[in-house]
């Protein structure tokens, strides 16, 4: 969805602030929550159903709350959408659970052959206007621009349709160059671009 | 220099919260956390654990090991640029935000910096939690559309001649910058090298 949480090249909030600010935590409830947090991926999750309750979050209370409100609120939205209340008890994590979580993740690439042939490297593409009602990582400033392959990064679990209970649809994964120029037109006279990872289904082959 | 440079931090984030919000707030995170237990998804002992590990073990130190073996040793750093995930497992780090690592190389012609535009994805098994202007609206938004600006408000400026490429992390990749070893440090051992080296640098925000 178009939401709030998209931030890419807006112009309205000022200078970077907190720059020597060094705590990972604020205040206590910040710590438990954020532990609480990532133990309730097997139960509240995936990530990206958790991502996306974010992007829901009321576009004035999300630019005026922290970021672990930001969390606080997906993961309160997650117990109500799964009626996690009343589910059943489970076998609960132990800290040797944990030790072996943290230290082997949860991995997104996949092995098997994707239904979409793999776009060459080097290969120009366009970024669709895609604007699912659900969850996408498609950027906003993004979306209409042109820019090249440059990498395949594998074929990963898609999040638009992960986040919602349909499926992993695994796709090609491309890191993609967009200049400054393409994507701020003459603001920006430098050869800087932004490199970002995008699925095959966010993109179209520009004609030669 | 256009107006928005003047207006003031992310105006519109809340900053101080008083006692009664705090008080709120920690409630509604007790209540996400007894549920968790009461429900066996994890036990209090193993939530602990999350929050030791990720204010005690993991930080950028890991980060800065990997730096410091790559200056120290070409053939490292090659397997680096190969496949990072890897090589970074040589040492021990492996897991949680980490799982398909890239390491992008800082050159005289190329200077690297990350960000994630949509959230605050970041490389927690190199780099630990994210600092707060990293997860904040103000970095999340002008990094891509103005990052020479950004990178000067940390006190770095890059030559006009050197290319900028932001990595806007919006998938499951994460990316850990290689900053160039700074030519006093050339004869410094790999345990010495590993103190120079900064979380900002990888990041990106900083040269050494």
């Amino acid at each position: 969805m178009n939401g709030i949480h998209d931030l890419g090249g807006l112009q309205c909030f000022g200078k970077i602030d907190n720059k020597d600010v060094d705590v990972k935590f604020v205040d206590d409830w910040e710590r438990r929550l954020f532990a609480s947090t990532l133990c309730s991926f097997g139960a509240l999750g995936p990530i990206d159903a958790f991502r996306h309750a974010i992007e829901k979050m009321d576009p004035v209370h999300y630019l005026s709350s922290s970021y672990y409100e930001h969390w606080l609120e997906a993961v309160e939205a997650r117990i109500k959408e799964l009626n996690f209340t009343q589910s059943d008890i489970g076998v609960p994590l132990t800290p040797t659970d944990i030790e072996s979580i943290v230290a082997t993740g949860a991995h997104y690439a996949r092995e098997s052959v994707p239904e979409n042939e793999p776009l060459a490297v080097g290969l120009e593409v366009r970024a669709l206007p895609h604007s699912p009602e659900g969850h996408t990582r498609l950027p906003n400033y993004i979306k209409g621009k042109k820019g090249i392959i440059t990498e395949l990064r594998g074929t990963f679990v898609f999040p638009d349709t992960l986040a919602h209970g349909l499926g992993e649809c695994e796709q090609p994964l491309y890191s993609v160059r967009f200049s400054s120029r393409e994507l701020w037109a003459g603001r920006d006279p430098t050869n800087d671009a932004v490199h970002i990872d995008l699925w095959h289904s966010y993109l179209e082959v520009c004609d030669v | 220099m256009s107006d928005h440079h003047d207006a003031p931090s992310n105006p519109y984030l809340k900053k101080r919260r008083d006692s009664g919000e705090t008080e709120k707030l920690t409630k509604r995170v007790q209540k996400i956390e007894q549920l968790l237990i009461d429900k066996g998804v994890v036990t209090k002992e193993a939530l602990d654990r999350i929050i030791e590990i990720y204010e005690t073990d993991i930080g950028p130190l890991n980060g800065s090991q990997v730096v410091a073996k790559a200056w120290a040793d070409e053939d490292y750093k090659q397997r680096l640029k190969t496949d990072a995930t890897k090589a970074i497992a040589e040492l021990g780090f492996s897991g949680l935000q980490g799982e398909h690592m890239v390491v992008v190389e800082n050159t005289p012609s190329v200077h690297n910096v990350v960000v994630c535009t949509l959230c605050s994805c970041y490389p927690w098994p190199v780099l630990g939690l994210p600092p707060k202007w990293y997860k904040e609206a103000p970095y999340r938004s002008r990094i891509v559309i103005e990052p020479r600006e950004v990178l000067k408000e940390f006190g770095t400026n890059i030559p006009s001649a050197t290319e900028i490429r932001v990595w806007d992390s919006s998938a499951e990749i994460r990316y850990m910058v290689l900053p160039q070893q700074p030519n006093y440090a050339k004869n410094m051992s790999e345990e010495e090298l590993a103190k120079i080296v900064t979380r900002d640098s990888m990041i990106g925000v900083e040269t050494l």
